[in-house]
């Protein structure tokens, strides 16, 4: 009885993940408004390395276009947000609109002015986008590489179209320039820290809801099909369900943390939802370890913070960097920050060798198994 | 009508660029299932190639450069991309041997790394290749119609790569080994097939493809970092929709590709047409999942 109890607790709250949660509680105590706002943009991040993992660690399925679902995301609250901002001056109608020359709000932007309408959609459109494109690649048994490449183009192809429609959209500029969420300004210290706060919230629960999944039978099966989808498919399993099922959570979560991004930000564009964007979400990822769950949020904070960082002083270095920790991390450490770590302590005690645990975690699988589920 | 006919030459243009880039792409995926996303970064070299060639003869010549240097520039941009991509292939890519996944990441590192090169050697902004002036003008049809002679060139030299590719895969010793190794690489090792050699010289003429792609959009257009991104997805949907490994799927999609392209932009805008032809491929995997034509494997 005595010793049940702290297992169960620890199972709900690794020590080190119960550490990290308080920094991050008490991180508005320390850090200045743009130092907070940063970490509140990389928590956000976090969330979607999260979701991208499960689609790719957990299930072997690389999307390139994760940034499409973060932007559908984060455009309906941007959405929600200008439609706040346009009723506080009394216009009809948000300003890119007016110079765009439309005459009257869109009818489709007229629900967003109800929030509980935006957050919804802000889960709901790239769930039912991933929904429907994972519906058709699998149907059509479009996997590995040529489902990457289908959702790479995807990702072109997107922020093509909101730039077209720059009435609908706000085009190149995207939705900008808003004032206030609930009447509270978005540029006052207290509405900035409850932001924060309610990232920090945001994250703990996405991950306690995939840790939830990766330990259901669910996870076991997503498993399955990255190490042999054929044999989960002979075994009688509904592949497309689960595919789907993943890619369209995967989206979901993507969609949250856009949601999440925009408000703190203060703009959500094109530019931020294309193939660049996509592809070092991936990174993320690949960079914290692909396969934990942890992994991915420590890669996407870590990686997001050497690039403010770097891009600001070096901005010439960052691009070798970014490019140079791409090979490393592949050729290396398949595994990342959180394998790199594992794979020390174990070789430590077992006097395995890095470069074994690493033939052995890449050995017949395109993904690294990783057993720390 | 002239502008049907104008529109559809433009197709068959935009089509025969996506034709070779996709060639070197076909090449690489065929043989070794790796998506090479620095590609791109090698029709970036090319067409610097061009360039460079360009700008060093004018200076030795005093002034304009000769008529056949933008030849040279094209043998030239073939040689130095595929030394890039046989660079490549042995020191990344051989080592990541079945891990695609693994690989297009890798490989577009080396694009974001390529991609800084070209801006920390040539400048962020674009640089122009002056085209030849055997390219200037255009064949005239009927009155208003005239077909430039730059578009014209690309599809002789497309159609000329086709049948290069095509002879060196059918015609020679060297080909008919690329040929076993696609078919069964096991079994083509075991009979004596040095497939490591097979993948990096197919790898770098691959690549050459790619570079002599890059030479061929120069003339079109201004000269960046970034240029290859803009022809690289389209070639991978060329790809998909051709079939793994097959030049005459890529052909056939390169063209439909790139005449949908055209006819969507005539019905619609450029944006949407793009989409579209997504949309198109995406509904022709569902009828062919395997592209236009399906790879055998023995």
């Amino acid at each position: 009885m005595a010793t049940a109890k702290p297992t169960a607790s620890s199972r709900l709250l690794p020590a080190p993940i119960g550490a990290a949660m308080v920094i991050l509680l008490i991180a508005p105590l320390i850090l200045s408004d743009f130092r907070l706002g940063l970490l509140a943009k990389y928590l956000t991040y976090a969330i979607v390395a999260l979701g991208l993992d499960l689609l790719w660690g957990y299930t072997g399925m690389l999307s390139l276009g994760h940034g499409v679902f973060f932007g559908l995301g984060a455009y309906c609250a941007g959405m929600y947000l200008k439609l706040e901002a346009t009723r506080a001056t009394g216009e009809a109608m948000p300003d890119f609109m007016v110079w765009s020359g439309l005459k009257a709000l869109p009818a489709f932007w007229e629900p967003f002015g109800s929030p509980a309408f935006a957050v919804m959609m802000a889960i709901l459109v790239p769930a039912t986008l991933a929904s429907i494109l994972g519906y058709l690649a699998c149907r059509s048994r479009i996997k590995d590489v040529y489902f990457s490449l289908i959702t790479q183009a995807v990702a072109l192809i997107i922020p093509i179209l909101l730039i077209g429609q720059q009435g609908y959209t706000g085009g190149t500029n995207g939705v900008t320039n808003f004032g206030t969420l609930f009447g509270a300004s978005l540029k006052e210290r207290p509405t900035q820290i409850v932001l924060y706060l309610a990232t920090v919230l945001v994250l703990a629960l996405s991950f306690v809801l995939s840790r939830w999944v990766v330990r259901s039978r669910f996870g076991r099966l997503l498993v399955a099909v990255r190490d042999d989808e054929q044999r989960v498919r002979f075994l009688g399993y509904n592949l497309t369900a689960v595919k789907v099922g993943v890619y369209a959570l995967s989206a979901a979560l993507a969609g949250v943390a856009g949601m999440m991004f925009v408000p703190q930000v203060g703009i959500i564009s094109p530019a931020m939802l294309g193939i660049v964007p996509s592809v070092e979400m991936v990174v993320w990822v690949a960079v914290g370890g692909r396969g934990t769950l942890i992994g991915p949020i420590i890669g996407a904070i870590v990686v997001s913070a050497a690039k403010s960082t770097l891009s600001e002083s070096f901005p010439d270095t960052w691009q070798y960097l970014l490019g140079a920790l791409f090979v490393a991390v592949v050729i290396w450490f398949p595994q990342g920050l959180t394998g790199l770590r594992i794979s020390h302590v174990i070789g430590r005690f077992t006097g395995r060798t890095a470069d074994r645990d690493l033939a052995d975690a890449t050995h017949g699988t395109s993904t690294g198994k990783e057993r720390q589920l | 009508m002239d502008l049907l006919l104008l529109q559809l030459f433009n197709g068959l243009s935009v089509g025969s660029i996506l034709l070779l880039v996709a060639l070197g792409l076909v090449l690489s995926f065929g043989l070794m299932g790796v998506i090479n996303m620095a590609h791109g970064e090698l029709i970036m070299i090319g067409a610097y190639c061009a360039f460079v060639t360009q700008t060093t003869a004018a200076k030795l010549f005093g002034g304009t450069a000769p008529a056949i240097s933008y030849l040279i520039a094209v043998v030239l941009a073939f040689a130095v991309a595929a030394l890039f991509g046989w660079v490549l292939e042995v020191v990344l890519i051989q080592r990541l041997y079945r891990r695609p996944l693994d690989t297009l990441l890798a490989t577009w590192g080396v694009g974001l790394m390529l991609q800084q090169l070209a801006r920390s050697v040539f400048g962020a902004p674009n640089v122009q290749v002056v085209s030849p002036a055997w390219l200037n003008g255009g064949l005239a049809v009927t009155g208003s119609l005239s077909l430039s002679y730059k578009r014209l060139f690309i599809l002789g030299l497309a159609a000329f790569a086709l049948v290069a590719v095509w002879a060196y895969l059918q015609r020679t010793g060297a080909g008919r080994r690329v040929r076993a190794v696609m078919q069964n690489r096991e079994i083509a090792s075991s009979l004596g097939v040095h497939t490591r050699q097979v993948d990096a010289t197919t790898f770098a003429i691959g690549s050459g493809l790619a570079g002599v792609a890059g030479c061929a959009v120069a003339l079109l257009g201004p000269v960046g970092p970034a240029l290859g991104t803009y022809y690289i997805v389209d070639a991978f949907m060329v790809v998909v929709l051709g079939g793994a490994g097959q030049i005459v799927g890529a052909t056939v999609a390169a063209f439909a590709v790139g005449g949908l392209n055209m006819a969507f932009e005539l019905g619609s805008t450029a944006s949407l047409g793009k989409v579209a032809v997504l949309i198109v491929v995406i509904a022709f995997l569902q009828w062919r999942p395997a592209g236009l034509i399906a790879r055998r494997t023995r």
